[in-house]
């Protein structure tokens, strides 16, 4: 297996996007990533997009957003596994290179929620069908469960999760492409409107359009298309049971552990080695769940991180410094992409206020509906 | 003989007052209450319908029985409210009770009289030999137009009878039924509400097929009130079947235990099928009961049982009638009412 | 709700009808091909009682379209005697007064009302025991 670098990057603004269509999203964030690596055509695409038929009754996506961006004949695939579509498009192009196949590869996240469609209820289609939709459980009613269950294992409070939503909030606000550009106190997440009970609405993250775009070659290419190539290390995927009741315990999120793990095992490396994370803070219970689940702080430790300031810009280990996804927004199938390009960012040091001093290796964890799938990536840089 | 080998019933834990219904109006309560004898009514949430009522009183039934569920060979549901107009409720209560696909089914209807109609032909197919057990259920969760009077007494309920030939606990005496064509309370198709005959609902329509009715089973069984221990009338308020009941001479202790209608409201189909159940709750070996129910249109159909050495050991198998009438429930406003029993106009 | 989709569910939702593992007895519900935990795929049929004990809850507001009348809801994971844990709604209750540990009965309810025209999905929720 080859080395796989991402040579350049692109991204729309994340949020309500009214002017832009689904297709129109993608188009502008891979055009940005191509023209930053001054090409004009890749060896193959992969779309990385949760429910475009769904929100837009569009799918076939793959030859779709080819044929746009002027690429009719070029291998395109769309891939999908719920919120975590951005993270297997950008696995999927890993290794697409890696084995040797392609040289060039487009990896793009793209989601467009406002048009009109029951964003509830498409949603809840990450879920188990049969046994949990049918019922009328939502995605917030599911990270509810495992919120309360995290509560009543370890004393987790409230507070804790709405820390987490302040401090994204905080680092949203130095994010021009986040969509929320202003900072949340305690008191307001604690006010807001109830969702599923404990969640309220600003624990949870937003309805979102958006599209962001990464371009992988071979390392040993990288050098061609830009001076500030960044090196995937890693990249692990883990899936666990469906439901959540199927899960051994809904407060932990054993997809994550084992994509942790195997993530750094491929990598060499432990979360020690970690200076700077994106993490999947669909709802800020999430962020604490994966904290934990990614060794970052031991079981039951996670409620603590946000409170204390560990995990905020100029903490032990600053996460999701580009806002998460509460604050950045969650295009769902753009996200995972849109986690790696703030890494990549990062790595690079062009975070600008977000920077994080010396950042030499990050990671980045994008999870599928109630934590069924989980995708981990680890990055370095060259 | 054939008799009843099981029973059951099943009473939604919903209530709302006759003053809460009274002051949306803007009407005297007490007047309601002294002119009707009703303080509440049962209401059935929005996951309830006569086929969910069916099957709980349903297996409430099987369980006093002790019977396989594929030995029933018949299964009949006499509703004014079915949930579709062309779909039988009874397909999915026989799958849910786990009775067939070897079995007879069939949806009955004539207003409230629909499920004494299913417990009859149910008793006759037993008595026939044609099937081992049969079980006829009565249900509803009709509606009352607002501001209409029938609004403080139509309310949810449903009571199962499985009948059989062996190990009874109640036989089968006597029955009989008078019908004629009388329109005095109607609802034509696509219509949400019913419409009445006010006042011609009284002496031509209940009093003169439920009298009739139980005048000649009397006759017909060289019985007098006074050899009963129970006697239950279809009870649309409280007042007709008291005065029914003592127009026939039964004595309110003979009344009472089967008079469910102050805090139960008028369960339609359910409503003397109902009150039976609470019977054979107390009764006691040997016990006489009479049952006459009442359907608009109009008929009534009587049977006179006698409960058995084994209906005390089994009917503690599942829940009486008063514990679902006492027990655990909840009071709603007139505007959660209105939200469960759809009256406020949403797009589809 | 398609009709061949539903009416395939109807022993699951109508019946409780699981499967053991014949290999490491671990119920499964509703029953499926391969055991979960062991892999093996002899199964034998068990019904399950219904009731159970409450693992995890949450009270549904920002609902789905279908159940949009009746939030806010209580829902839970349950656990039954057999060992089976699924989701359910709670009803005829507050839906705060439903607690992990709290005990529930599981009674026949219609779950889905499709609009005005389509067919009704019936199945099973928990009422809290006394």
């Amino acid at each position: 297996m080859r080395d796989v670098a991402i040579v350049a990057a692109g991204m729309t603004p994340f949020g309500e996007l009214w002017h832009h269509s689904l297709r129109d999203l993608f188009v502008e964030a891979a055009l940005e990533a191509l023209r930053a690596a001054r090409v004009d055509t890749v060896d193959s695409i992969y779309v990385g997009n949760m429910a475009g038929g769904q929100f837009v009754g569009q799918e076939h996506l793959g030859p779709l957003m080819a044929d746009h961006l002027g690429m009719r004949g070029v291998p395109s695939t769309r891939v999908e596994s719920a919120c975590a579509s951005g993270g297997v498009a950008l696995r999927s192009a890993f290794f697409e290179v890696a084995s040797g196949l392609s040289d060039l590869v487009l990896a793009v996240g793209v989601e467009k929620m406002n048009d009109g469609g029951d964003v509830t209820g498409v949603l809840a289609t990450a879920a188990d069908q049969e046994l949990e939709a049918y019922h009328g459980i939502t995605f917030p009613g599911l990270y509810a469960m495992i919120a309360r269950a995290h509560m009543a294992a370890h004393g987790t409070t409230l507070e804790d999760l709405a820390a987490v939503s302040v401090k994204n909030h905080g680092h949203g606000a130095l994010n021009p492409k986040a969509q929320f550009q202003n900072r949340v106190t305690l008191e307001q997440v604690m006010a807001s409107a109830p969702v599923a009970e404990p969640l309220r609405l600003l624990h949870c993250s937003p309805v979102s359009d958006g599209a962001a775009a990464v371009l992988l070659c071979p390392l040993a290419r990288a050098r061609e298309f830009t001076d500030r190539p960044v090196k995937i290390r890693a990249s692990a995927m883990a899936t666990s049971s469906m439901a959540l009741a199927d899960r051994h315990d809904p407060s932990m999120l054993d997809a994550v552990t084992l994509a942790g793990a195997r993530a750094y095992q491929m990598a060499g490396l432990g979360p020690a080695d970690i200076d700077v994370a994106e993490v999947h803070d669909c709802f800020s219970i999430a962020e604490i769940c994966a904290l934990e689940a990614l060794c970052f702080v031991d079981t039951g430790k996670g409620g603590a991180a946000a409170r204390t300031g560990e995990t905020a810009l100029g903490g032990r280990l600053p996460v999701n410094t580009s806002g998460g996804l509460k604050a950045k927004g969650h295009p769902v199938g753009a996200t995972g992409i849109a986690q790696a390009i703030e890494i990549v960012e990062q790595l690079r040091g062009e975070a600008g206020d977000r920077q994080v001093a010396d950042a030499a290796i990050g990671l980045t964890q994008n999870m599928g509906g109630s934590g069924g799938s989980a995708v981990v990536h680890i990055f370095e840089r060259v | 003989m054939a008799g009843i080998v099981g029973y059951g019933a099943f009473i939604p834990r919903n209530r709302i007052k006759t003053e809460e219904i009274a002051r949306q109006w803007g009407k005297d309560p007490e007047v309601i209450r002294r002119g009707l004898l009703l303080r509440e009514k049962s209401v059935p949430g929005l996951d309830e319908d006569t086929i969910t009522i069916s099957v709980e009183a349903g297996r409430a039934a099987l369980k006093r029985a002790g019977v396989d569920p594929h030995l029933v060979g018949a299964l009949y549901i006499g509703s004014e409210s079915h949930p579709y107009a062309v779909k039988p409720s009874g397909t999915v209560v026989a799958e849910a009770l786990g009775i067939g696909p070897e079995v007879h089914v069939a949806d009955f209807e004539f207003a409230c009289k629909a499920g004494t109609e299913a417990m009859f032909v149910a008793l006759g197919l037993v008595e026939s030999g044609r099937v081992r057990y049969a079980m006829g259920i009565g249900a509803d969760t009709s509606q009352g137009a607002p501001n209409d009077a029938l609004e403080f007494s139509a309310s949810a309920g449903g009571a199962a009878y499985l009948f059989g030939s062996q190990h009874l606990l109640a036989t089968v005496l006597e029955t009989y039924s008078y019908t004629t064509d009388t329109p005095d309370f109607w609802r034509r198709e696509g219509e949400f509400y019913p419409r009445h005959g006010g006042r011609f609902t009284g002496e031509p329509a209940y009093f003169k097929h439920v009298g009739a009715a139980a005048r000649a089973i009397l006759e017909r069984t060289s019985l007098t009130a006074r050899d009963f221990k129970y006697a239950v009338f279809h009870m649309p308020n409280g007042k007709f079947p008291l005065a029914i009941g003592a127009e026939l001479g039964f004595t309110r202790e003979q009344l009472d235990p089967g008079w469910l209608v102050p805090t139960m409201g008028n369960t339609y189909s359910g409503s003397s099928p109902t009150g039976l159940a609470a019977v054979l709750d107390v009764a006691a070996p040997g016990d006489r009961i009479l049952i006459t129910s009442f359907g608009s249109g109009a008929g009534s159909d009587a049977f006179v049982l006698q409960a058995t050495d084994l209906l005390p050991e089994r009917r503690g198998r599942a829940p009486t009638v008063r514990s679902m009438l006492d027990g655990r429930r909840r009071y709603l406003t007139y505007g959660e009412y209105a939200k469960y029993r759809e009256k406020i106009i949403v797009n589809d | 709700m398609p009709s061949p989709r539903y009416w395939r569910e109807v022993p699951t939702r109508f019946r409780l009808e699981a499967g053991r593992c014949t290999a490491c007895g671990k119920v499964v519900y509703p029953a499926r091909r391969v055991c979960p935990a062991c892999r093996s795929e002899t199964f034998e049929p068990v019904v399950l009682s219904p009731r159970g004990t409450v693992v995890t809850s949450t009270v549904i507001h920002a609902a789905p379209p279908e159940f949009q009348m009746e939030a806010p809801y209580a829902m839970a994971i349950i656990e039954t005697p057999e060992g089976a844990r699924f989701m359910v709604q709670v009803t005829d209750c507050e839906p705060g007064e439903v607690e992990p540990g709290a005990e529930v009965a599981l009674e026949f309810r219609r779950i889905r009302k499709e609009g005005k025209s389509g067919i009704l999905c019936y199945g099973h929720k928990a009422v809290p025991a006394r």
